[in-house]
């Protein structure tokens, strides 16, 4: 049985790396996260579940930072965007303008990552029902399509070449 | 003007966002300069050795001035963005931080009896809880009628009333509740219609009182704040005798800006005085006007940066969290303190989206030609006037729409109630005053029994025309609406009609509105930008326009690309902004930002050429106006061969024997909207603004008359934006702009209760557009270059919202058949108008 | 404020804990997605000084057929539920839960245990007469849900549910499943509205209509009444409403009643009449 006090070092699985870190067992991760390592990446933008700008992958699953106890993921592997080196998803962003004051793209990004990692063909009705928890007011969210469609065509064109 | 002609002959096509150019462009851009430079020049002598000489001047720039003017370069805060790295006001905490939670008003009106701090100063890690019986001034940017924390009473829900400080923000947090405030309830006034009547209670008793610029007039007694009058020719004796009158009104409530990024100010004040203001604001050099003013504190002793701003849409250009984290940081000693706004804060707490109630009555004859217009905006300014009443002004300038209107009375009131008070919105007072247009357009034309866009082309504004303010237009100043219209049709097949009857039982209708908008940002303001020089030829690009999301910043950085004739990659912006080295830009809201800090860009850049001109005409011995510069060169335009590299000039030229000559290069230019004038404050005549963006917009919705549902299909937008610099951007401009109209017209909007309690300040309740729910968006633009800007551009960076509510009333109403007059649009409220109630 | 948290491996060590940390004035409270503790928490209407995490207990990851029974353990999230399909109604319901990255999240034993008043996974529950497996001081207990659940669950101190048991008939059954909302995809519903059809006969269940889901026998007596045409059925259906139907900011009551109207309509439209 894992038990965390209230005021307690944890061992987290970060981007790979072990990081001891000092945490309140009531601490969201989202806070241990941003205040206590840095990974300022992941992005406060309601703390109530609603809008995924906080989200980062916990054993691959985009999971909303805001709506975990930080103790829930001790155990875990947390990829925050931090994490990301040049993916397809980050340069097909960049190529389709996905993005104007950056503020959501953390947490879309990451939540992509999550949704091309398990569905290698997504759809249009998966891509929207994954999408659509998170929240952009700068763009449509025509760019961020094309920004999806575009990796996964590519994807599709490697794949032919390697067959 | 030469420069701009210049300009115009050499502009390359829009091209579509289908083909990103970017990625070929890039390619060529590959080529290191030296080799670039090299293939000009054989260009050039290929041209030459089969033109003759006056062509060649053109063909010279034609293939040299194309390089950035016009392409798709990718922004340079791209990397950073895309990988979390790009840091906004709320990422940088430091160690010697304290951190502030705002106590909030839970009555919308209502005397403060008492406020107990003990309890909340005795929970451990609380430094100190500040509230307004610390603080005697008043604040406002126009009339000064805002406490800085709630004094005596508070006006609205959710206004500060206290600021506990602590040494992190869960203790501040967790001890904001432990405030005691009491109060005893007053009358709230929860609307405008029910601020304007006599016996309406009293949000402000002394109006007298408050401190108020000339231009402004508050009326003691009463809810009014300010009051705008339009009068142009007689429309009180025309309007009555015109053979068709169609009157309307519509109304919606406040809603709010959603900015993802929450607002977030920190202050610390230095031992000798110094106020450092970190904030993430579109309005940085305000901050710094008004602490000075309001402070009494010299200005270069306030510093304020600001970095990346995760969205602003206008609600970011009020400041009210820097005042409270400077009394925070006042009141211990002048540490840092940081304030952050949580999501339920930001929403009310802080300025929203103004709410407006408008009737509007057109007359016109029997063929639908417009004669005169009568219109009344009631805007619902709030519990403090803050930005509104400049909203207000703002819309009774292009209060009758982009119409030709002969005759015009107009009276737009700015009414205090007890609501969340506002701010700047994209488009200030456009997308309100064109819904209340339009939608008496589109009644008018129901009924002439007219198609809406043949009424509506009749009556376009045209150059020779006169506005509300009998400014007089031309070419360059309205752009070309018609051709808009035109445009907006053909993306939209409206002539395949415009309410169809599909196989499902759904109905497919469409609607259309015009737009325009000038942006009366004030006759004496200035925007400035510098270009210093690296010794290896680069160059930094400083100014002061904030990075909200526009990509204005990057988009500069083209314009001095261009005219300094260098690659843009060799142009380095950074990002942030502090006041005390970057020139100032006003306020980074109203479109301007690449209007008037591009033709300072262009300043600059001509002041750093003529200082690379001055030491090159020195080494080469020839006369600076026998000078060129292309390819990061200064070369002899008679003998290309004969050539020095910015490089070899940036820090001043060094002759072999280690004698040098000149210093390092820096541009410097600034730049202020030439002949703008006040308004008459009786008839409202005067020059608000120097061009007005036009525009048209459509909106395609399939209706479900069984449930009253919808889904939006198809949205166009076709603006007339001059030239366009970066097209994917200004695509992407539009598109947003768009998406926010529609988000707001069919979902956004405070609910209040009879108490004036807002019921949705959280996004799971507070509704806004997510992925999929959004139309299918198609932008397309015209492009009448503008004679004043840098290459010709317009503003666009707010257009694209302005007709979207209207155009989606229009096409519901042709849908389901009710005249469509309020917002939001949701099922709900089409069925009770179904129902007549 | 002081938390703990434990993270208990087997039933008994949770219930242990629970006991223990009791008696050690340590205000405990079971957690499995966390979203709606986290929630409330901010608002503090949510206290408690200890946290047992059940989600890593073995019996409720289950998702498995035992006998005649779909076995479905608490902490299946939703979007769990949802993939493995293995009861259409349910994961369909499920899948209009808040949005997908809270459905990683949300489980199904918090969703029907929870304070928030929709609970939508538990209609089809209520429709199927699925059983819940509790584990309690006294040892496992398979009760009905109808016989805990009414209007919110009924739990004594230190009970919590560890399964929901569902006839394999009853989860391969025709049905009819539908959310609406007030105009946005992601939202709590006006009204979600899950039904089966058994031996002839309608089953439904409904929430976000009243301040509590339900399942109202005299609104399925009226709805399957053969003697009146489906319209009339609807008209009376309407009057027999188990509650006082919401009357909010969100939507007016004469509203939800409309919406209730029409999408009685197309329950029939889709599962026939009679
Ligand atoms: C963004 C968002 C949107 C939402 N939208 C919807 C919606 O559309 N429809 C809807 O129905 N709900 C919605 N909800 C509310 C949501 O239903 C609850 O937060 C969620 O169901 C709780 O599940 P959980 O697993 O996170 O439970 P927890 O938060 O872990 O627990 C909830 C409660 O149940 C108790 N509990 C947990 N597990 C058990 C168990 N196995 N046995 C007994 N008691 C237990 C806990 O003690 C606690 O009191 C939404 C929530 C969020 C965050
Ligand atoms: S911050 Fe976590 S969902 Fe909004
Ligand atoms: S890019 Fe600004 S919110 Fe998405």
């Amino acid at each position: 049985m894992l038990h965390v006090g209230s005021l307690e070092k944890v061992r987290l699985n970060i981007n790979g790396h072990n990081r001891w870190v000092t945490i309140k067992a009531s601490e969201r991760l989202i806070d241990v996260l941003r205040n206590r390592l840095g990974y300022t990446g992941c992005k406060p933008g309601c703390l109530n579940g609603d809008c995924g700008a906080c989200t980062v992958l916990v054993d691959g699953v985009p999971m909303k930072s805001c709506m975990m106890l930080a103790p829930q993921v001790v155990g875990k592997a947390i990829t925050t965007i931090e994490g990301l080196e040049g993916t397809d998803v980050q340069k097909a962003f960049i190529e389709h303008n996905a993005f104007q004051c950056g503020y959501c793209t953390p947490g879309f990004i990451m939540n992509i990552e999550g949704l091309l990692a398990k569905h290698r063909h997504a759809d249009e009705a998966i891509i929207e029902d994954w999408l659509q928890s998170n929240i952009c007011r700068c763009t449509s969210y025509q760019e961020m399509k094309a920004a999806i469609q575009d990796v996964l065509h590519k994807r599709d064109q490697n794949h032919e070449e390697l067959e | 003007m030469l420069a701009n002609i210049e300009a115009m002959m050499t502009l390359p096509s829009h091209k579509s966002l289908e083909e990103p150019s970017f990625l070929n462009h890039f390619s060529v851009h590959a080529l290191p300069l030296e080799a670039r430079w090299e293939r000009l020049v054989i260009v050039i002598s290929h041209v030459f050795k089969h033109t003759h000489l006056m062509t060649l001047f053109f063909w010279q720039k034609r293939v040299m001035r194309v390089e950035w003017v016009g392409q798709n370069v990718i922004r340079k805060d791209a990397w950073d963005k895309v990988t979390g790295r790009a840091k906004f006001a709320a990422d940088t905490m430091t160690m010697d931080t304290l951190f502030a939670a705002l106590v909030t008003s839970p009555y919308a009106h209502a005397k403060i009896l008492q406020v107990d701090v003990s309890q909340a100063e005795a929970v451990p890690g609380v430094i100190k809880v500040v509230t307004g019986e610390d603080i005697d001034i008043l604040v406002g940017e126009g009339i000064r009628d805002r406490p800085i924390l709630a004094k005596d009473k508070v006006r609205y829900y959710g206004e500060p009333i206290a600021v506990v400080i602590a040494d992190s923000p869960d203790t501040a947090r967790l001890a904001a509740p432990f405030v005691k405030a009491a109060f005893l309830p007053l009358p709230v006034v929860n609307s405008p219609q029910e601020a304007i009547q006599a016996q309406a209670p009293l949000v402000h008793e002394h109006l007298d009182t408050y401190y108020t610029p000339k231009h402004l007039r508050p009326i003691p007694g009463t809810n009014i704040a300010h009051h705008v009058k339009i009068r142009k020719g007689e429309a009180d004796k025309k309007l009555p005798s015109c053979p068709v009158i169609y009157e309307s009104r519509v109304s919606f409530p406040p809603s709010d800006h959603c900015a993802m990024e929450t607002r977030t100010a920190t202050v610390e004040i230095r031992p000798d005085g110094t106020v450092c203001v970190e904030s993430s604001s579109q309005v940085p050099f305000i901050i710094k006007s008004l602490f000075s003013e309001l402070f009494d504190i010299p200005q270069d002793k306030i510093v304020v940066t600001t970095p990346l701003v995760g969205g602003g849409y206008g609600g970011k250009s009020a400041v009210q969290l820097e005042f409270i984290a400077y009394i925070a940081s006042r009141a211990v000693g002048g540490q840092k303190v940081m304030l952050t706004n949580r999501r339920e804060e930001d929403f009310v707490t802080s300025p929203v989206h103004i709410g407006l109630d408008a009737t509007v009555t057109i007359g016109c004859d029997d063929t639908g030609r417009f004669i005169a217009m009568k219109i009344s905006y009631l805007f619902d300014g709030g519990a403090y006037s803050d930005k509104a009443v400049d909203i207000c002004r703002a819309a009774a300038i292009d209060c009758t729409g982009p119409y030709r209107v002969d005759h015009v009375f107009c009276d737009a009131y700015c009414l205090y109630t007890n609501h969340p008070y506002p701010t700047a919105f994209r488009g200030f007072g456009h997308p309100e005053l064109t819904y209340a247009v339009e939608r008496c357009i589109d009644g008018l034309a129901e009924k002439l029994a007219m198609d809406p866009t043949v009424l509506r082309k009749k009556n376009l504004i045209q150059p020779g025309d006169t506005t509300p303010t009998q400014s007089l237009l031309n070419k360059s100043r309205i752009g070309n609406l018609t051709a808009c219209l035109e445009k907006v049709k053909a993306l939209i097949r409206w002539d395949e009609g415009d309410r169809i009857e599909t196989e499902n039982h759904t109905i497919r209708a469409k609607g259309v509105s015009c737009f325009w908008k000038t942006s009366n940002i004030g006759p004496n303001v200035s925007s400035g930008a510098l270009l210093v020089f690296n010794k290896d030829g680069t160059v930094h690009l400083d100014c002061g326009v904030v990075e909200i999301g526009t990509g204005s910043r990057s988009v500069l950085a083209q314009i001095a690309a261009e005219r300094l004739g260098i690659d843009v990659k060799d142009i380095h912006v950074d990002m942030t902004i502090k006041t005390t080295t970057t020139p100032e830009h006003y306020k980074t809201v109203a479109s301007r930002g690449l209007w008037m800090a591009g033709r300072a860009v262009l300043r600059a850049a001509d002041d750093a050429l003529s200082q690379l001109f001055q030491i090159a005409s020195q080494v080469l011995r020839v006369s600076p106006d026998d000078l060129r510069a292309e390819g990061g060169f200064i070369f002899y335009k008679h003998e290309p061969r004969k050539r020095l590299s910015f490089r070899e000039l940036a820090h001043g030229y060094r002759y072999p024997n280690g004698n040098t000559i000149g210093g390092q290069v820096i541009g410097r230019g600034s730049f202020v909207l030439p002949k703008l004038t006040f308004l008459d404050p009786d008839t409202g005549k005067g020059d608000p603004g120097p061009d007005w963006t036009v525009g048209a917009e459509a909106v395609e919705v399939e209706f479900n008359p069984k449930d009253d549902t919808y889904k939006i299909l198809r949205a166009a937008c076709v603006i007339d934006a001059g030239t366009i610099i970066n097209p994917m951007y200004a695509e992407g401009q539009v598109r947003g702009g768009m998406h926010m109209g529609l988000s707001f017209a069919s979902r956004e909007g405070f609910v209040f209760t009879k108490d004036g309690i807002v019921m949705n300040n959280q996004f799971r309740t507070y509704k806004v557009l997510r992925y999929g729910e959004n139309p299918e968006y198609l932008v397309d633009f015209v492009q009448t270059p503008s004679m004043e800007t840098a290459y010709g551009l317009r503003g666009i960076g707010e257009h694209g919202v302005i007709g979207m509510p209207a155009a989606l009333a229009a096409s519901l109403s042709k849908a389901s058949g009710v005249f469509i007059n309020e917002l939001p649009i949701i099922p709900e409220l089409i069925w009770r108008l179904k129902r007549g109630r | 404020m002081a938390m703990e948290y434990y993270r208990p491996t087997t039933i008994k060590e949770a219930l242990q804990l629970y006991q223990q940390l009791s008696y050690a004035g340590k205000n405990p409270a079971y957690m499995s997605g966390g979203t709606e503790i986290v929630t409330l928490s901010r608002f503090h209407l949510f206290q408690a000084a200890s946290l047992i995490d059940l989600t890593h207990i073995p019996e409720t990851r289950v998702h498995d057929v035992d006998g005649n029974h779909l076995v479905l353990g608490a902490s299946l999230t939703l979007n769990e539920i949802s993939e493995k399909n293995g009861f259409p109604l349910l994961a369909v319901t499920a899948s209009r839960v808040a949005d997908h990255t809270t459905r990683n999240h949300i489980t199904l034993g918090g969703n029907i245990s929870g304070k928030i008043i929709y609970k939508e996974a538990i209609l089809p529950l209520l429709v199927s007469d699925s059983l819940l497996l509790i584990a309690s001081f006294e040892g496992l207990k398979t009760v009905p849900i109808h016989a805990v659940f009414h209007k919110e669950p009924h739990l004594s101190p230190g009970e919590w549910v560890v399964q929901v048991l569902t006839e394999k008939n009853a989860v391969d059954r025709p049905f009819f499943s539908v959310k609406k909302r007030k105009i946005d995809v992601i939202d709590y519903p006006l009204l979600t509205l899950t039904a089966i059809k058994v031996d002839g006969k309608l089953r439904v269940a409904i929430s976000g209509l009243c301040d509590f889901p339900f399942r109202s026998v005299a609104m399925e007596q009226v709805l399957n009444d053969p003697s009146r045409p489906v319209s009339a059925r609807i008209i009376e259906a309407l009057k027999v409403i188990p509650g006082d139907v919401r009357n909010d900011w969100i939507a007016s009551a004469e509203y939800r009643r409309f919406v209730l109207q029409t999408t009685l309509e197309e329950m029939y439209a889709a599962l026939g009449g009679m």
